[in-house]
């Protein structure tokens, strides 16, 4: 009864965003359904559909379990997209500065980098908003900001080859390979993609270890948030700071601690995109609105639960890879469909939740206020 | 001038007013007696309009109206102060007062015709405010009057105030109660929600008694006394005793030498507090709400720390001033807290989580390092937390919300007796729990005494404390004015220096 | 270096600042009341995109008109023809902007959606209409048709922004709906037991919000440009609201701050190639500033007490 609660009012924010979007289609001039046909198509064809989809949704994962876990502690990260260019410019910064070290080594050491600067970034908020009680929300937002103009500066002042009109640095890896082995220049600096291992899935489609990182860190993020004493915390902090605070938990270090946790899980969208798919950092990579912002979406719609996260960003990877298809094969209906699902999914979920939030607040008073 | 006919509310499954009958009449002073959760204020706050009645109608002046909002309440001449102020504190005085009802046209504000008015009701009354001055600058008692400022400017014929003296000192009552009087005397009619006895009979012309939501009698208050009232709120001629032992008291486990508070105001608090309690004795703490005792049990469990308090606490000899509340826990301090959902549950977490709150990190709630919480102990540990102290329904998947006031108060006296604290700081153990806990609460309180625990025990009903406690100290503006042996000192005298009075 | 104080510099830094002023008034009248406006960004698209559309085609449909007006050389007929068509357009960006403002407004007030959830979702939205529209009807990636200098707006949009700062104080002040306002950001509770409708102000705040935030989006769209292209805001709704944090929720500070943010990018585009400051680093300004701010660094800056969250009466 329970599960199906939970199941029955994300479903039902989809399927109303859906009409939502078929009306829109429906306005610009376009038939919906074939819309709808091709978008679910081409995202669950064999194998570009699904390896494209999956690849999509990898970042999203991440995102998704970053808002979760701040949410879980009661904070609102909106900062996920800040913490991830951080990190993945110093993914991309460890892999061109250590670019001769061994794959062993420099692999690892690309993918700590990823998740310490996001740490470091999402903490950033934490401790200001623990040490001076400002908000979280403006916060993120405005570092966000910030963290964009500094990689771009960084890009474009130290780490561009001069003449590349494109903003983006220096591939990662070994570059000074011998002649004739050309094809091994920066592979040290790669992760395997997934088409090396499973058949008949061409390697040319960039999903990558990431997602199977990302699943791992689902897994990670439920014993995290559910079976420690530190996910106690958090949620407990989430659930009553001042209950949590007479339970003899830190309130300020849970907050530090779950926005650290956050941005180190947005900064492994850094992995995906540096060491998986462009091997590079490219100003602009984080595609539509933003990984982080979709993240958003991902977190709302999968109840801030890990499970519920990894479906919703199969959901969104798969909007994602449709509307491509969309874009070149309707006539007048662009990919930025995608953006309007997505919004309305949000305006739905967050509605969703007034449904319900009265309900307990009012429980809450009918006890205490007689 | 008001009267209240058959007047039903409830509130989910509660039933906050049963029928009540309430009639006042114009020019006098009526008072609204009642316990906590008698449905005094919810009959009020019905009548101004802040709740929809279930069932009953609202007379006001003789006729039947329909009062759905505050606005309807104010057209008909009732104003009404609550308990908490409705003001908005960066404001000015004038600012306030005139809010929803502003002088002037759409594109301009008068407030220097409303200054006027204000200061004249003002002088009126002898409320002595000033109307520019800033909110937030004023004392709790120039608050009060702004509120009864916002009233008179409303032109309010009736004003109903909710617990009006628990903010004030004592000199505060009686300028207060002189206010009252005038305004009596200008022809005024004042409805005063309360549940001090004395009050009532210092002030009101006409007394309505209620007791879990319902009227029990309407009395002139010359004609009656503070006895016979004090049967009818309670219902019961005999007072709850408690069948205890006398305490063996041994060595003193809590020693608090000079504890004073300062707030984040600037106000103390706490001033400059110094007592023992004893293992095996059970000391209380009698007072009116709002004189330190939520700072003096919060500076003990060790959720306010220096540099806000000062002083030292010492436990079984050792120096814990400094000492954050989870130590002090480890030490064997244990704290039932007086608001349970502001502090004692997770209201959202089940039964189970509940019952390892402030245990959570350490064994045998967690293994494997200490990183992992142990499913299994944590069941048991709850399971048997909900079947020694009878939490019902037993189950440890349940939500702490779902659980009725009473049960959810015997789950965090069972999780903190699960603890074998040598040292329990209890406040208002009993709040808004069903008579029947109310007596299992108190038998398990003197176990734990007679089990070597010392105790320290606030609460707001008299009758719990002189009751319980083997020792009183009376807290007066944060400061022990007094130790009284419970067992010799009537209830009078003790209520005399609570409110700053000398026996 | 000497002569970067010029007319034109200033100049620039007003109409840059334009924009931002619109946007953070509009966010102040909303945050008085206590609802968080992060969708500010939305609205100035929906504006922007709005204005850019209704303007080209008024411009179509009042082409002849115009061109007869030309040639019979009927100057005032050419003028008012001139004026009405952006006007339309800056109108229908208004009209666009309350629709959009009632949106965030009824999830928020009626349904207690969380603010700055419901404001991210508006600022996506606006980030997909505009794009999908322009689809359908120009056949572009996200941009409307140029429009004709003659139906641009660079002046008006100004007039207003700088006249509504002491309108703005004199509304929060001086009349009773100010007083309403603050007192619902404040302490709705209070407002609400004085017999004020604390939904009614608070709709009433966030539907300024939006039309004021449209005004911004047309200025950037018919008025400093031609015409809309896509996320043409890049940001502005967000320093918007950074002044307006900056600016303590003060509407003369607010202006103050918009000034000198919009003074910082002037700057960075008069230096473009002069003096080898990073633009990056000048772009930064205002949201590092409104960190230290919020932080209490340089003063403090006190939000409304209700901001951001629901009202919610007893039953």
């Amino acid at each position: 009864m329970k599960l199906l609660r939970e199941l029955l009012f994300p479903l039902i924010a989809v399927v109303a965003a859906f009409i939502v979007g078929g009306i829109i289609v429906l306005l610009i001039g376009d038939n919906p359904i074939e819309t709808y046909k091709l978008l679910i198509g081409s995202a669950l064809s064999w194998p570009d559909g699904i390896g494209y989809t999956l690849f999509y949704a990898t970042p999203l994962i991440f995102t998704g379990l970053a808002v979760s876990v701040a949410f879980r502690c009661g904070l609102l990260n909106i900062g996920a997209e800040g913490q991830l260019y951080v990190a993945a410019f110093a993914t991309a910064w460890v892999g061109i500065t250590f670019a001769n070290l061994s794959g062993w080594i420099l692999i690892p050491l690309a993918c700590l980098a990823a998740i310490l600067s996001g740490a470091v970034w999402g903490a950033i908020p934490g401790v200001l908003k623990a040490k001076f009680g400002s908000h979280e929300v403006i916060n993120t937002i405005m570092l966000n900001f910030i963290a964009i103009a500094l990689a771009s500066y960084l890009t474009q002042y130290h780490y561009k080859v001069p003449s590349d009109p494109i903003m983006q640095t220096f591939e990662i890896g070994r570059q000074d390979v011998p002649a004739g082995m050309e094809a091994l220049k920066g592979v040290n600096a790669h992760i395997p993609r997934l088409g090396s291992f499973i058949p008949g899935l061409p390697e040319r489609i960039p999903l990558n270890v990431a997602f199977i990182l990302a699943l791992l860190a689902c897994v990670l993020v439920y014993i995290f948030l559910w079976r420690t004493k530190w996910g106690y915390e958090i949620r407990a902090t989430g659930a009553n700071p001042t209950a949590a605070e007479y339970g003899g938990i830190s309130v300020k270090k849970q907050i530090i601690l779950a926005m650290a946790v956050s941005g180190a899980l947005a900064g492994m969208v850094g992995i995906n995109e540096v060491l998986g798919y462009r091997y590079r950092y490219y100003q602009g990579f984080s595609a539509g609105i933003g990984y982080g912002f979709t993240g958003i979406a991902v977190a709302l719609l999968g109840r801030n639960h890990p499970i519920g996260v990894i479906f919703s960003a199969l959901l969104f990877g798969a909007l994602t890879r449709g509307s491509l298809f969309v874009d070149i094969f309707t006539d007048k209906v662009s990919k930025d469909l995608v953006l309007v699902l997505q919004a309305v999914i949000i305006l739905f979920v967050a509605a969703e939740a007034l449904f319900r939030g009265p309900f307990s607040r009012w429980g809450l008073l009918k006890r205490s206020k007689i | 001038m008001l009267e209240l006919r058959n007047i039903t509310k409830r509130f989910g499954e509660v039933l906050a007013n049963d029928h009540v009958n309430i009639t006042v009449h114009p020019g006098t002073i009526h008072a609204i007696v009642g316990e906590n959760g008698a449905g005094k204020s919810t009959a009020m706050r019905i009548a101004y309009g802040f709740y929809t009645a279930d069932e009953g109608e609202i007379l006001v002046e003789g006729t039947v109206r329909q009062i759905t909002n505050p606005h309807d309440a104010i057209a008909l001449g009732v104003g009404m102060v609550h308990q908490h102020f409705m003001l908005v504190e960066p404001m000015t005085v004038a600012e306030n007062i005139v809010l929803g009802a502003e002088p002037g046209t759409t594109t301009s504000l008068d407030l220097k015709k409303a200054a006027q008015r204000i200061r004249a009701l003002s002088d009126e009354f002898k409320l002595s405010i000033d109307p520019n001055a800033i909110i937030e600058n004023l004392s709790v008692g120039q608050q009060q009057r702004v509120e009864l400022l916002k009233a008179l400017y409303r032109q309010a014929r009736l004003l109903i105030l909710d617990e009006p003296t628990a903010v004030l000192t004592p000199q505060e009552v009686e300028e207060f109660f002189a206010i009252l009087r005038r305004m009596r005397e200008q022809g005024k009619t004042v409805v005063i929600i309360t549940h001090k006895l004395s009050e009532v009979l210092a002030i009101s012309d006409e007394v309505t008694v209620m007791r879990d939501g319902r009227v029990v009698g309407q009395v002139e208050t010359k004609n009656t006394n503070a006895a016979e009232l004090a049967r009818m709120m309670v219902g019961r001629d005999v007072l709850l005793r408690i069948e205890k032992p006398p305490a063996n008291p041994t060595d003193a486990v809590l020693s608090v030498r000079g504890l004073s508070m300062v707030a984040k105001d600037r106000n103390a608090r706490l001033d400059n507090v110094s007592f023992d309690v004893r293992a095996g004795e059970i000391v209380g703490i009698a007072g009116v709400e709002g004189n330190g005792q939520t700072e003096l049990i919060e500076a003990l469990a060790g959720l306010i720390l220096p540099p806000a308090v000062s002083g030292v606490t010492e436990f079984e000899g050792k120096n814990i001033t400094g000492m954050n509340a989870r130590r002090r826990k480890e030490l064997g301090i244990a704290h039932i807290p007086e608001d349970r959902h502001r502090r004692g549950l997770l209201l959202d977490f089940d039964l189970a989580e509940n019952s390892i709150l402030g245990v959570h990190y350490r064994r045998p709630s967690v293994y494997l390092a200490n990183i992992l919480l142990d499913d299994k102990s944590i069941r048991r540990r709850s399971e048997q937390v909900i079947k020694d102290f009878d939490v019902r329904p037993p189950n440890p998947d349940l939500p702490a919300r779902a659980l009725s006031g009473g049960n959810q108060q015997k789950l965090i006296i069972g999780r903190e007796f699960k603890l074998n604290p040598k040292l329990l700081l209890v406040s208002q153990p009993t709040r808004g729990v069903d008579i029947g806990a109310i007596e299992f609460i108190h038998r398990k309180l003197v176990e734990l005494r007679d089990e070597g625990c010392a105790v320290l025990l606030v609460s707001a009903e008299l009758e719990e404390v002189t009751a319980l406690a083997d020792r009183l100290l009376v807290i007066y503006h944060g400061r022990i004015v007094s130790e009284v042996d419970p067992k010799t000192t009537t209830n009078e005298e003790i209520g005399l220096l609570m409110t700053g009075g000398q026996r | 270096m000497r002569n970067i104080f010029t007319l034109a510099l200033i100049a620039s830094a007003i109409r840059l600042a334009t924009p931002l002023l619109l946007a953070a008034l509009g966010g102040l009248f909303s945050e008085r009341a206590g609802i968080i406006n992060i969708a500010l960004e939305g609205l100035m698209l929906a504006g922007a995109f709005t204005a850019a559309t209704v303007t080209h085609f008024m411009g179509v449909w009042l082409a002849p008109a115009i061109k007869n007006a030309q040639d019979a050389q009927q100057n005032w007929k050419l003028w008012l023809l001139t004026l009405i068509v952006p006007l339309v357009g800056l109108l229908a960006a208004m009209v666009a902007g309350l629709i959009v403002a009632a949106l965030h407004a009824v999830a928020c007030i009626r349904y207690k959606a969380d603010q700055v959830v419901t404001g991210t979702a508006i600022n996506i939205l606006f980030l997909g209409i505009p794009a999908l529209l322009s689809g359908a009807l120009f056949e572009s990636t996200g941009a409307t048709p140029s429009v004709p200098v003659y139906n641009q707006l660079p002046t008006i949009p100004i007039v207003i922004a700088f006249a509504l700062v002491p309108l703005t104080w004199y509304v929060l002040n001086r009349t009773p709906f100010g007083l309403r306002l603050r007192a619902v950001g404040e302490n709705p509770e209070a407002a609400d037991t004085s017999g004020v409708s604390v939904a009614r102000v608070r709709y009433t705040g966030v539907l300024i919000s939006g039309a004021l935030a449209a005004i911004g989006g047309a200025y950037l769209s018919i008025g400093q440009s031609s015409l809309f292209t896509r996320d043409m805001t890049s940001g502005r709704g967000f320093i918007a609201l950074a002044a307006l944090i900056f600016g303590k929720w003060k509407p003369v500070q607010t202006m103050l701050a918009c000034l000198f943010f919009g003074f910082a990018q002037a700057v960075a585009i008069q230096m473009q190639g002069v003096v080898k400051i990073p633009v990056q680093f000048i772009d930064m300004i205002p949201y590092v500033l409104t960190v230290i701010v919020l932080a209490g660094f340089i003063g403090l800056s006190r939000a409304p007490r209700a901001l951001g969250i629901p009202y919610q009466k007893e039953k």
